[in-house]
This record gives C-alpha cells, structure tokens and sequence, in this order.
C-alpha cells in the first residue's frame, strides 16, 4: 500500500478535492486502520508527535468524539476548543482565534462551524492541516467518505460502487451531509438519486431528482436517510412533519418493501418517528451503527493521509 | 493661478471636439481650439486624454457619521476625487441616519471642510431607516436634499411605500423641481440568511441565495406605484436581467422611472463567492453572466441611465467574519472608470454620459456638475487616460478600507486630473490635498 507519497493537499475540505483516486486511497487507507481498530490494544504510534486541535463552533459531540478518537488512536496528541470555554464570547474574531492557537503549536485544525466557507477561510491564515467536520449547509467530508466506506465494506466490495443504486432522501437543500455523500458515492461510480419535495432540494441539483420514493424504494441497493429538523416546519418547507413522514419517511410499510439486501443509512442522530418511523434494529439492511463505527477508521485514515508520513502502524505495533 | 488644460478630446453634453480649455477660479473662462498660455497659467498637457465634467456618483456610502474606522467623508471625498468625481450622494445608513436636517448638514459641514468633492446627503425615506414612520421631506428637500432612499435596505410596507411616493410627488424642492425617491429593491422576506445569488453556484457552495425575484418584485411593485401616483422614482443597483426588462418596459410607457447600475454587476459573476471570501458578498450580489449581458445592453441602450458605485467601505476585521455574517460591499469609487471602460462594450461618449451627466440630472445636482465645457460654465472637470492598462493595488487607494474586489484584474482607463470648484485637487492621479 502505498500512502506517504502523491498527497495532493496538506487539508481535506471538501470531498470534491479528493477526486475519485483520493477517495479510494483514503478507503483502502481506512481498510488498514480498521484492522488496527479490531486488535486488543487499537493504538498505533504512526502521529505520535503530533497535535491535532478540534475547533467546534457549532456543538457536535458524535463528530468530536470520532475524530478525537482517531487522533488518540494514531497516538497523536489532541486539544478542544469549544466556543462555550472560548474567547469569541469576549469579541474576539475567529481569525485572532485561529492565529492563537497556530502560535501554540498545532499540526491539523478540526473545524466545525455553522456558516458554509469557514474552514477555507481558515485554511489561508494557517500553515497548519485543516479539516473541515461540517461547514454550513455545504460540505463534511469525513462522513462522505465514511458513508462510502460502510457501503463498501458492508457489500463486500473492494474498488469504487460502480452501478450502485443509491437514493438520499429527505432535506437535501439544507445538508452539507448530503452534498458530501453523494458527491462521494457519484464519484466512486454510484448512481445516485434524491428523493425530496422541490422545498428541500437546492436551486440547482446535478442528479437526477424524485419525489416518488414508493416508485423506487424496492430497486435500490442502499436508502439513505437524512435528518429532518422540526425548524423546517416553521420556514414553510413542508406542511407538517407528520405529511413529511408520510411522503418521505421510512415507515413500516416502506420498510416491508425493501429488498432484505437494501442497506439502510442515516447520518445521526435520528429524529425518530419522522424520518425513520420504524426501529431501525429490525431493518435487516440497517448499517446505521456501522456508519458510527466506520467513523472512527476513515477519521484515522484521513488524519494519517494529512499528518503522516511511511506506513502507517509497523511501528511499534501491538503485533 | 488659473489652469491650462490643452490638448484634450472633450467629451460633454455637446458633444466630442478637441480644445483647450482655461479654468479661473471656480470657472471655465476660455475654450478654443488653441490657447496660448499666460504667465500665470499651470499648464495640463491632457494630449491624448479626455477632458469631460466631473463624474457623479448616486450612490457612495461614506460611514460618517458611525463607522470612521470603515471611511469617513474626508477619505471617501479623497477616493471620489481620485475616481473623477466631481460630486457624490452620501447614502443616509449612518449612525445616527440621515433622516433629519441636523445630520444632513453635519454631512455637507464635513464635506466642505475636506474640499474634495461636493457630498450631496441623501435623506432616508423613513425615520432611521426602519420602514415605518416618513422622514420629513419638505424640512429636508429645503435643505437641499433632492434624493431620498433607505437604501441598505428598500421599504418594505407597500402602503407607506404609496405614501411617500404620493408625497413626495406633491412637493416642490424649490425652483419647479421636484425630489426622487430611489429605491434599494429587495423583497426582504425572500432574502432572510442570504449570502449571494440564488442558483447553480450557491446550490454546490451550501450558502443561502438571494433569488433575482426578490429584486424583481419589488422593480415591478414600485413601477405600479409610480404609475398611480406620478412620483419620479430610481431605480438602485440593478443586478437581474428580467429587472433590466421590466425598466426598459416602463420606460417606453413614459413613466418617470430611471435607474442605476453598479461596474461590479458588470464585471465580477457569482463564481467569486467560491473562494468563499467575503470580498465578493454584496448587496445585492454578483449574479450571472446572463444577467452581466442583460445590465451591460440595459446601460448600452439607456435603459439604465447611470454607472454608480455603491461605494461601501468596510474594515478588514469585518470582512473576515464568516461569510454570513460579514457584512456586504465593495469598494468602487477609484475603479468605476477602469472598470467601466474594461467591461462596456460602448461609445466613450455614452460611458462619460452614464458616470457624469445622466447622473447629475438624476440627483438634482446639474447646476454645476454635468455641464457643458463651455465659458461661464462651473470648473467641475476631470481629466483622463481612456487607454492606459492598470491594476489596483489596495494598499494605494485613499479610502480607510480595501475591500476592492479588483486585484488582479486589468483594468483599463484611470483619472489623472480631477479640478473641483477650480481646485485642482488631482494632479496626475494624485490628491492634492
């Protein structure tokens, strides 16, 4: 395997950056680090040295916690900077912020931040590592690129998705989860279609768009569905939540629908009873757990990808 | 010390002829084919340039009183001089606003102590700008104030939005003429969040749009209002193609309808805001190609009667907020020129008509800007190089902020010499005081 050479880019911040090789090199990457994560001591000292610093400025433990532990168990060593403990309270700007905590000393930022475009901001006024855990509506890399990985793994497959079908359902318009994914699952080769009312799609979509999941749901390898937040109700998006189930939602009569092989995806966390109106651990096809667990591999391998340098994990192995 | 200006094409009203030109005092006292010079006379040898009046700006944004750090008159005067401007009208979004006589006249008080430029203050339409009670007009027009708008924001309610057209249609400002209400559209429940154009680019970049219709409808509303009411309205910072119809539509019915353009929505498209710096974001913002075209034939056949800068000043710090809460504008007062003359695909004559002239006539202002160049005539002049190739460097302009959208980008034309009330306050492309 080879993994120090040919990085295009010292950040990762968008998928789109990657390109369809990119993204296989950090799937197989994660494939390795998988295995370092089934041992009985799952640590490698492969960014032993290192500092990675998570700047959320938008609360998200799940991600937090999933990229801090990557770090940790690539021996890298972490910092949080949340904006509740922060300085931006006191006025600061985000730009003294980020220039503070370079000066201390760190190798990648973890970003996360509620308005698209802020981690490409702060990728021009550092020379550290940036990457971005969810901007805005916009872009989250690490969960597109672990969506695809729990789709490969969990159908065994060890290239692309070349002629997978693949339907992301729900508030496309709104989720920088589905831009990622798609994007992600376009480039490996999937077909991808989203299912949405024209209220939750963005102005201008590239793939093809329905708003008749009945009219697909038993051809399809992998359902992926997206959260629905309650707010969206209020901007007159929908009508109710409760006509957005019936027309988007899983529920038990779709569920009795699908193929036994259809995986079934959501990012988390789940808004149950709207998007997903079954218990998901019932749904032969779910992988929603795996999508968790995935995380943590595809987090080690992007952070190796960025910080590392030769083979990652024959040092000092546990073997 | 009376001033030469030889050589020159001169571009006015009139027309485009080759003379020189002696300027005494606030006045143009000689014009001839030839002059020779007196003793007494600096001489300008403007030899392949244009001498034309001085351009006026509708629409600057100069942040005193409220936001000094960001500009203040004496700055911006100093960037509209170095611009060619000869006179500009001072948006009324100050803090505190431009809604009463007494921060009208701190404005003008201002200006004339920095002596660039003539400052024309706008008056806000409503009492500090929040669209609910009318400023008061008559109060204002006598002291001078000919254009009002709320711009930063457009007047939302449309029945106050009837009144203050039914007032002001009604008002004499004095000497037969009447005051303009001009207009910042934007139908503010459509733009709630927005970061930049609604379409293909903001659908991939995750930001919120700002759809053409919320400019539109509000075109359209305020063309019907003009029509019931026989009110003189302006149209600001057209950015939409379908905008550019619906004026050029009215137009021919004869409505008093004019209209503005900026030289950023002839110039920059919404694939800007990928870079996702908030450089780009401005209000309204930069829309696409297809429209570039539209606003581009709208001032080439007239529709739009005006190239104005929407000037907007902002500090640095602000601009490196996260984009949906930076704040929008760019600055536009030394570059409308280059801009204009790199992007229009027009006579010169029309260009110096829509950055001088045209304008002066809208903002009331054509007593002594947009004159002939002609003897007896007010020395509000500028001198330029419609050639030369530059770029900007924003580290050289004389505004307090550098937010120029412009860097890297060839720019062609630059201002060498601007005479203000008979003061030569540029002298070769610099401000002279």
């Amino acid at each position: 395997m080879t993994t120090g050479h040919d990085r295009p880019a010292r950040s990762l911040l968008s998928v789109d950056d990657l390109g369809t090789d990119g993204i296989l090199r950090i799937l197989d990457l994660a494939d390795h680090m998988a295995e370092v994560n089934r041992r009985p001591n799952p640590k490698v000292p492969a960014l032993r040295g290192k500092t990675v610093c998570s700047v959320f400025f938008e609360d998200s433990t799940r991600t937090r916690l999933s990229f801090e532990t990557a770090a940790k168990r690539l021996s890298a060593d972490t910092m949080t900077f949340s904006v509740s403990q922060s300085s931006l309270n006191k006025g600061e700007s985000l730009r003294d912020t980020i220039d503070t905590i370079s000066a201390m000393g760190v190798d990648a930022f973890v970003i996360r931040h509620a308005s698209s475009g802020t981690p490409w901001q702060v990728d021009h006024w550092t020379t550290a590592s940036v990457i971005n855990a969810g901007d805005g509506w916009h872009s989250h890399p690490t969960q597109g690129l672990l969506d695809a990985y729990t789709v490969r793994t969990s159908l065994g497959r060890t290239g692309g998705l070349e002629g997978l079908r693949i339907a992301i359902v729900g508030d496309i318009k709104h989720s920088r989860v589905a831009r990622s994914t798609s994007t992600a699952f376009r480039l490996l080769g999937a077909d991808v279609t989203l299912v949405a009312p024209r209220t939750l799609l963005p102005p201008v979509v590239e793939e093809p768009t329905t708003e008749d999941l009945d009219g697909i749901i038993e051809d399809l390898d992998v359902l992926y569905m997206l959260r629905m937040q309650n707010e969206r109700m209020n901007e007159a998006l929908v009508p109710s939540l409760r006509e957005y189930t019936s027309r988007f939602g899983l529920t038990p009569e779709r569920a009795a629908r699908l193929a036994p092989q259809t995986l079934v995806m959501h990012p988390g966390p789940i808004n149950r009873g709207v998007e997903i109106a079954v218990d998901p651990g019932e749904l032969p096809g779910a992988v929603i757990t795996q999508q968790v667990t995935n995380g943590i591999a595809v987090r080690m391998a992007v952070l190796f990808d960025l910080l590392g340098s030769g083979e990652p994990g024959t040092e000092g192995t546990s073997r | 010390m009376s001033l030469l200006i030889s050589g020159a094409t001169v571009v006015d009203p009139t027309g485009t002829r080759s003379v020189d030109v002696r300027i005494d005092g606030p006045t143009i006292v000689a014009v001839d084919a030839e002059l020779t010079p007196v003793d007494d006379d600096r001489v300008i040898d403007a030899t392949g340039r244009v001498l034309s009046p001085g351009f006026v700006d509708l629409h600057v944004h100069l942040r005193e009183p409220g936001r000094e750090e960001a500009e203040t008159i004496e700055t911006g005067s100093r960037a509209a001089a170095l611009g060619g401007f000869t006179a500009v009208v001072a948006m009324p979004n100050t803090d505190p606003a431009q809604d009463c006589v007494e921060v009208v006249e701190f404005v003008r008080r201002q200006a004339e102590r920095a002596g660039l430029c003539h400052v024309a203050p706008s008056g806000s339409i409503t009492i500090g700008r929040r669209g609910e009670q009318l400023t008061p007009f008559g109060e204002l027009s006598a002291a001078g104030v000919r254009l009002f708008t709320d711009d930063g924001n457009g007047v939302q309610d449309p029945l106050l939005m009837r009144r203050a057209y039914e007032y002001a249609a009604g008002l004499d400002a004095g000497g037969g003429r009447s005051v303009t209400l001009a207009q910042h559209c934007e139908v503010e429940r459509l733009t709630a969040g927005a970061v930049m154009h609604e379409g293909e680019c903001c659908s991939r970049l995750g930001l919120p749009g700002w759809p053409s219709l919320a400019e539109e409808l509000m075109v359209h509303r305020d063309i019907e209002l003009v029509r019931l009411t026989g009110a003189r309205a302006h149209f600001l910072h057209l950015s939409t193609a379908r905008s550019v119809e619906l004026v050029r539509a009215a137009k021919a019915e004869g409505l008093a309808i004019t209209a503005e353009a900026t030289p950023h929505h002839i110039s920059l498209t919404d694939e800007r805001l990928a870079s996702f710096d908030a450089l780009y974001k401005v209000n309204p913002p930069l829309r696409t190609s297809a429209d570039i075209v539209a606003v581009r034939d709208g001032l080439a056949d007239g529709t739009i009667d005006a190239i104005a800068t929407d000037h907007a000043p902002h500090a640095a710090e602000t601009k490196e907020q996260p984009l949906d809460q930076a704040p929008p504008g760019m600055l536009g007062l030394e570059t409308a020129l280059g801009v204009s003359l790199a992007h229009l695909d027009m006579p010169l004559a029309d260009v110096v008509a829509a950055l001088s002239w045209k304008p002066a006539a809208i903002a009331g202002l054509d007593e002594r800007h947009g004159r002939p160049i002609a003897v007896g005539e007010p020395a509000n002049v500028t001198v330029f190089d419609p050639e030369v190739a530059w770029e900007v460097v924003p580290a050289r302009l004389a505004s307090r902020s550098h937010n120029t959208p412009y860097v890297g980008m060839p720019l062609r034309g630059r201002v060498t010499h601007t005479v203000y009330e008979g003061a030569l306050v540029v002298d070769d492309g610099r401000a002279t005081r």
